[in-house]
């Protein structure tokens, strides 16, 4: 007998049923819908790196182009876009420090160093990193 | 505290139903029960018909994995007392085809499992005739191919844990990339992967790192990270899959720095 795409059940041949994947299956359960924000954090930090791209071009053009664009900046679009962009970030950053001793294992003789180690090795480094770029703006 | 509790559960009888449909049944509700004793209740008293797949009751043999109230679960681990809200529903694992009520077909993972040869590979086996391995004096490290392999508990803990994988598939259910890419290797397949590039008799990582790294291995994974939340035994396939990503850039920038020194 030739084989057949229609499946037709048989007691060797059983007709199977495969259930397809709803588009909104984020949606379905919180935990992936956390994912998918996750994901979608990546959208801020591209609109941050464009941000400061803009406003190097804005430097690069002189003083009364920069004068413009932080006067954009302060517009109520800007402020609010800024301020959703921000949390996004934040989001971003806390769950990627959160999940780095997923991908790190690090041993110290023989042991594995805990997650929670890890995760404040992370977070130190990232406060000392801030502290130092407050402190280098600050003093400029 | 009610005396029954209801189970809403899936069934799909391919010689008379065009798609599965859920049908419920009243079972005695008992504290120290789980929901596979209710499967077995409604199958030894109420309905004989229905089907799905158990054997240790005891969470060692993973073959009674199904989605009981949308997560992925063993049924002989998981109890009627936790669940407050009725009715319970329980489903086939996703995103495997149902052949039948519960029953899912596993042929797909047991293909992907052998492609990342989950065995100890040696480019020669030693005659046992050599007689047993010694340690290398001072260092604890076992000199292989000598006859018998023997590791030292530093050793096996390196990849202990991925080797605690039961195959129950929980965490292919989980996977929504699994559900959207059915190619993907997935996250069972490439933790055990990852238990035998671990270990020190083993000489087939770069083999294997070379397969997982295809478009159907470790970069289809996004990180939605719940295989190892499902995971009964705690191996942490997202992590195993993490750090077989990292092993696999820190591999191809050695291959770009110094491509003679990788082979």
């Amino acid at each position: 007998m030739p084989m057949s795409n229609a499946a037709h059940p048989t007691p060797f041949h059983p007709k199977w049923y495969r259930r397809r994947v709803s588009v909104w299956w984020w949606l379905e359960s919180w935990r992936y819908a956390k994912f998918v924000l996750r994901e979608l954090t990546s959208l801020a930090v591209a609109f941050f790196a464009g941000l400061a791209l803009w406003k190097i071009r804005a430097i690069a053009a002189g003083p009364e182009a920069y004068a413009r664009f932080l006067e954009r900046m302060q517009s109520p679009l800007f402020l609010l876009l800024n301020g959703v962009a921000f949390l996004f970030v934040l989001y971003h950053a806390i769950t990627w420090f959160n999940l780095a001793p997923k991908a790190m294992t690090i041993r110290v003789r023989g042991a594995r160093v805990p997650d929670w180690a890890i995760q404040a090795g992370n977070y130190l480094a990232w406060l000392v990193v801030s502290a130092v770029a407050v402190w280098v703006l600050r003093r400029g | 505290m009610a005396d029954t509790v209801t189970l809403a559960v899936t069934r799909y009888r391919p010689e008379q139903d065009a798609e599965p449909t859920v049908q419920t049944y009243e079972v005695p509700y008992r504290k120290d029960w789980v929901v596979l004793d209710a499967l077995n209740y409604i199958k030894d008293r109420v309905d004989g018909t229905l089907s799905y797949r158990w054997s240790c009751r005891m969470g060692v043999c993973g073959s009674c994995g199904m989605m009981v109230n949308g997560e992925a679960k063993l049924t002989c681990a998981t109890f009627l007392s936790h669940y407050k809200r009725e009715p319970i529903r329980v489903e086939p694992l996703s995103y495997f085809p149902i052949i039948r009520d519960l029953v899912v077909d596993i042929t797909d993972f047991l293909t992907k499992l052998k492609k990342v040869k989950p065995w100890i590979v040696r480019e020669k086996e030693k005659p046992l005739a050599e007689g047993p391995s010694t340690l290398r004096p001072g260092s604890g490290q076992a000199l292989l191919g000598t006859g018998e392999y023997r590791q030292t508990p530093e050793q096996l803990e390196l990849y202990k844990q991925f080797s605690m994988c039961i195959n129950c598939m929980l965490c292919y259910a989980a996977c929504p990339v699994y559900g959207l890419e059915p190619s993907f290797l997935g996250p069972a397949v490439l933790a055990l992967a990852q238990r035998y590039n671990h270990d020190s008799r083993d000489q087939a990582a770069t083999e294997r790192l070379e397969r997982c790294s295809e478009h159907d291995g470790i970069w289809q994974c996004t990180f939605v990270g719940e295989c190892s939340k499902v995971c009964p035994k705690n191996v942490d396939p997202a992590g195993a899959i993490q750090q077989y990503k990292l092993a696999g850039a820190v591999h191809w920038f050695q291959s770009l720095l110094l491509p003679w020194g990788t082979k």
